[in-house]
């Protein structure tokens, strides 16, 4: 799953954001209420944020949110109950422990579940925190939002109006103790910049979109969203419905994270031990192209996603995936761990408003060593993907089949060429890992958090009429 | 800690109690009259055209069982308000979890600070009287079930899923009941409330063979009560979800390109919803985000078909007695015999334009603003024998079960994934198919339906996300047919 910057934030009346030690306590507090023979785990988060949206050249909406919630695990005999809340009034948190309690006596005993045990895995320091980010006036979010409209609009002349412009920011704060010891704690903030430019040609009207994120407001780099909107909006006015073909599609590093997402999601032990992972048999198998290494590491302070502790407590760590296409491992949480005789990866993740399960946090893929504008050469007919649609509703993570709707460029003789609309792509996730050709050079950031590179996957089916 | 989107809207939970006849609703109020007139008042006082406040309680539970157990039973409790201020063209929103008159006012405050800027007049608010909109009860509300009867069902449909054939490697069940009790009041005089509680069941399944894997998967849901289960045999569910992934580890790969397309009746409502549903939401029209832009009283379809948004269904997923704005909801016909008739609309959206709402202003929870969403969505029956539409196909795809789907409303383009299909050779339904997304664009399609049957069917419980909002909707179909639809397969 690609990572998803949270916009925690804050509100128009700025409220200082919370102190962490005392969101600690709160979370502690409840764990200490523990009886014998239970385990007790808490998370416990906070946060503000602000949305503004313009259209126009007006302030369409302003949206000024506090949030709060709890998740309380507990586990008793080898049953599992779970409640949530979402508020941290006191009086509420103990009735929500209370409804944990009573929802574990009607789970089954699995005596491989637990909570997460300290495995002396120090954290790597993240410094998440932004005061730029918090420092910010309302007229400066709403000037920001304003003026990325004004540059959307100004850059092509079939493009007049935006769906929406909007700019968003805020602060969390998170914290989870547990009977097993783990005491954890950490606030972050940042800010994003986003657009949906609307270019329109005769009849036809395109879409296009473009965002940022960043823990500095004044990072944002405003024009490149805008021009990268407005591209993508323009690119494909005029597009046709091609003919089916069996040919190479050029994936930009976006839809590469996309794809590999879906694979690092098929490597969760959960699915493997569940026997709904088609790679559960293939460790230290070749599943991929030799050109894909993938590693999943929460620890890249460079990314916006980086993380200092996953959702059962424990240490992010770097887990390799795939090494040169061969499957180097599973990701596992404190409980798919136990089950297999082995330590977690740190890979839980979760909503504090939901249970844990292990997945991929921060997905990053080596760089390839072919030069971006050598992607296309030789390539006598193929397609660049502009977007997918139907991601999930086509892609089966159980079986791999993989079929969904685009958009795109044509690419002939080597060039890229008439766009495209209205097509199906249509293959196996295990026949696309294994159908990489070319891998670029152009490693980015993305702004969910994400690092990765255009890929060329050969002999996939696109149906058009 | 890598965050998990927080759980969808389309699940809930806990207690209960008896039955027959006497209101089991609870119809007290969440907040007081006099405080709802402070919190619109202070809304108000900078000066603003429009007050709204939208009060919420909802509690969940779901269980789950997989991998052969019972693995948990979760629970959810939220409650909050989400206040709103309208300034002329600009909307500040600001919502608590903390009910208490000064928490919402101070929220009413923030909200009227983001809408500032705007040149209202400064008024003080007495909130009306609150009414009840009326609609069925449930029978059992979920919260009086005993937690051991709803694992009860999950075991049931698990023995039935794993005796259906030895093929099934993995079940996983899922129950879950919720309800949400809101009160909305706003300086227009609206001010009412509606109890509403949901229960859902679902089957997965994994089938294994020389192929590799298969899935299948049932669900139903309704918003109704416990008595769900009276109506539903959740060993049938479980059976039919075995099935699906047992017919499919004999399926062929799906065909490639446009193709000729009978919908199963009930199986592609969802088709309707992308098609042309989210289309006709108001807000994306006047943004011009819509290919239906500008087109009331136009033919957009075939004669064939009328379409129909309809939040009054009883029972339905998408049914609710008022919509998240506070209006009693009400029966909607999008297309008549191919016109377009009316686009959906909520407050906002309506009062620029100077018209009514039609009742599809809805919200995921109190910490969003409402947003033009559909209710339940379908297509009302033809003429045809559905036994005919098939007969009548020489070459094609049946697709008896549609996934879920996803549309550019810009161009019109939307795909949807076929998660139970056939051959069609020879006006027969033949060999299944494995599973594959269908790509159309949503003014062509509509023009394309040249068969309609006489009959008629509710689709699963759908949950339909928009600009990252999710609320329950439903849909609906008769046995129809479309040509002109591209599939997504590999076979050449």
């Amino acid at each position: 799953m690609p990572a998803q910057v949270t916009h925690l934030g804050q509100g128009v009346n700025v409220t200082k954001p919370g102190n962490e030690q005392e969101l600690l306590t709160v979370a502690q507090d409840l764990v200490d209420a523990a009886v014998g023979g239970e385990q007790v785990e808490v998370i416990v988060s906070r946060g503000e944020s602000t949305t503004v949206k313009v259209h126009s050249g007006e302030v369409e909406s302003l949206t000024s949110a506090g949030t709060a919630a709890a998740g309380i695990r507990v586990i008793r005999d080898g049953r599992l109950g779970f409640a949530s809340c979402g508020t941290l009034d006191p009086t509420v948190l103990t009735e929500t422990l209370e409804s944990a309690r009573d929802n574990c006596r009607f789970a089954e005993q699995d005596d491989y579940n637990g909570l997460a045990e300290a495995d002396g895995v120090g954290v790597v320091p993240q410094d998440l925190w932004s005061d730029s980010v918090l420092s910010m006036t309302a007229d400066h979010k709403v000037s920001l939002a304003l003026d990325l409209e004004r540059q959307v609009i100004g850059l092509d002349s079939r493009v007049s109006a935006a769906r929406t412009t909007s700019y968003g920011d805020g602060w969390g704060q998170a914290a989870l103790a547990s009977t097993n010891g783990i005491s954890r704690v950490g606030s972050e903030a940042s800010c994003s910049i986003g657009t949906q430019p609307l270019a329109k040609q005769d009849d036809e009207t395109q879409m296009g979109w473009g965002s940022d994120a960043s823990r500095d407001p004044d990072s944002l780099d405003l024009q490149k969203v805008a021009t990268e909107a407005v591209e993508r909006a323009t690119k494909l006015l005029g597009a046709t419905k091609p003919s089916s073909a069996r040919v190479p599609i050029l994936l930009e590093p976006r839809l590469a994270v996309t794809l590999l997402g879906m694979v690092a999601g098929m490597l969760s032990a959960e699915a493997v031990q569940k026997g709904r992972s088609p790679f559960a048999d293939r460790l230290g198998e070749q599943i991929g192209s030799e050109l894909l290494t993938l590693v999943d590491d929460p620890t890249r302070s460079e990314s916006l996603g980086a993380e200092e502790w996953d959702g059962e407590g424990l240490a992010c760590r770097s887990n390799p995936l795939l090494k040169a296409g061969v499957l180097e491992m599973f990701l596992h949480d404190s409980t798919t761990a136990r089950r297999a005789g082995l330590r977690s990866t740190g890979s839980a993740v979760r909503a504090v408003r939901g249970l844990p399960t292990p997945g991929p946090q921060l997905l990053v893929m080596e760089p390839g060593e072919t030069l971006g504008p050598e992607m296309l050469s030789g390539v006598s007919q193929g397609l660049a993907v502009e977007s997918f649609a139907g991601i999930h509703s086509g892609v089966n993570p159980v079986s791999g089949d993989f079929s969904v709707g685009a958009d795109g460029v044509m690419i002939r003789d080597g060039e890229l060429a008439e766009p495209v609309r209205e097509l199906t792509i249509a293959s196996t996730i295990q026949r696309l890992l294994l159908g990489v050709i070319r891998v670029a050079d152009d490693f980015e950031w993305l702004p969910g958090g994400s690092g990765a590179c255009s890929v060329l996957i050969d002999d996939v089916s696109v149906s058009g009429s | 800690m890598r965050r998990r989107q927080e759980p969808g809207s389309c699940v809930d939970n806990p207690t209960m109690l008896e039955t027959e006849g006497s209101p089991l609703l609870d119809q007290s109020t969440l907040l007081d009259q006099s405080t709802i007139s402070a919190v619109l008042t202070a809304g108000m006082e900078d000066g603003a055209d429009f007050a709204e406040i939208f009060v919420e309680d909802r509690q969940s539970i779901s269980a789950m069982l997989d991998d052969g157990r019972v693995e948990e039973l979760a629970s959810g409790r939220d409650r909050g308000a989400g206040i709103r201020v309208v300034t002329g063209e600009t909307t500040g929103f600001a919502h608590t979890a903390d009910l208490s008159v000064e928490s919402l006012t101070n929220a009413a405050r923030t909200a009227a600070a983001g809408a500032r800027g705007g040149a209202g007049k400064a008024s003080s608010v007495s909130a009306s009287p609150q009414s009840t909109a009326s609609r069925t009860l449930p029978r059992i509300l979920p919260e009086n079930v005993d937690k051991a009867d709803k694992v009860a069902l999950l075991k049931a449909a698990e023995d039935a899923a794993r005796s259906e054939n030895q093929a099934i490697s993995q079940v996983t069940a899922r129950y879950a009941d919720s309800r949400r009790r809101i009160q909305v009041a706003n300086t227009d005089g609206v001010h009412s409330a509606d109890d509403q509680v949901r229960t859902m069941f679902s089957v997965s399944t994994v089938a294994s063979g020389d192929t590799g894997m298969q899935t299948g998967r049932e669900s139903v849901g309704h918003t109704i009560g416990f008595e769900l289960f009276s109506e539903t045999d959740v060993a049938e569910l479980g059976r039919n979800a075995a099935q699906r992934a047992i017919t499919k580890l004999a399926a062929r790969p799906a065909p490639s390109g446009e193709m000729t397309v009978v919908i199963g009746p009930g199986g592609g409502g969802v088709m309707f919803h992308e098609a042309c549903g989210h289309g006709l939401e108001a807000d994306l029209v006047a943004k011009g985000a819509s290919v239906f832009a500008g087109r009331v009283g136009e033919k957009v379809a075939s004669e064939l078909v009328t379409l129909v948004d309809d939040g009054t269904m009883d029972g339905e997923w998408g049914h609710t007695a008022i919509d998240d704005e506070g209006l009693t909801v009400r029966r909607n016909v999008l297309i008549k015999d191919g016109v377009l008739m009316d686009y959906m609309w909520d407050g906002l959206r309506a009062r620029s334009e100077g018209r009514k709402s039609s009742g599809n202003g809805r919200r995921q929870s109190y910490r969003h603003l409402p947003m033009v969403r559909m209710t339940n969505t379908y297509l009302l029956a033809g003429d045809s024998e559905p036994a005919d539409i098939v007969a009548d196909t020489e070459s094609g795809v049946y697709v008896a079960h549609l996934g879920g789907g996803q549309v550019n409303t810009a161009t019109g383009d939307f795909v949807f994934g076929m998660t139970e299909a056939y051959l069609i050779e020879d006006g027969k339904i033949t060999a299944p198919l494995r599973e594959g997304n269908l790509i159309g664009n949503g003014p062509a399609v509509l023009a394309n339906i040249d068969a309609v049957g006489n009959d008629f069917a509710m689709g699963a419980p759908g949950t339909c996300g928009k600009d990252g909002q999710g609320v329950p909707v439903g849909d609906g179909v008769p046995t129809l047919r479309v040509h002109g639809l591209t599939i997504g397969g590999t076979a050449t």
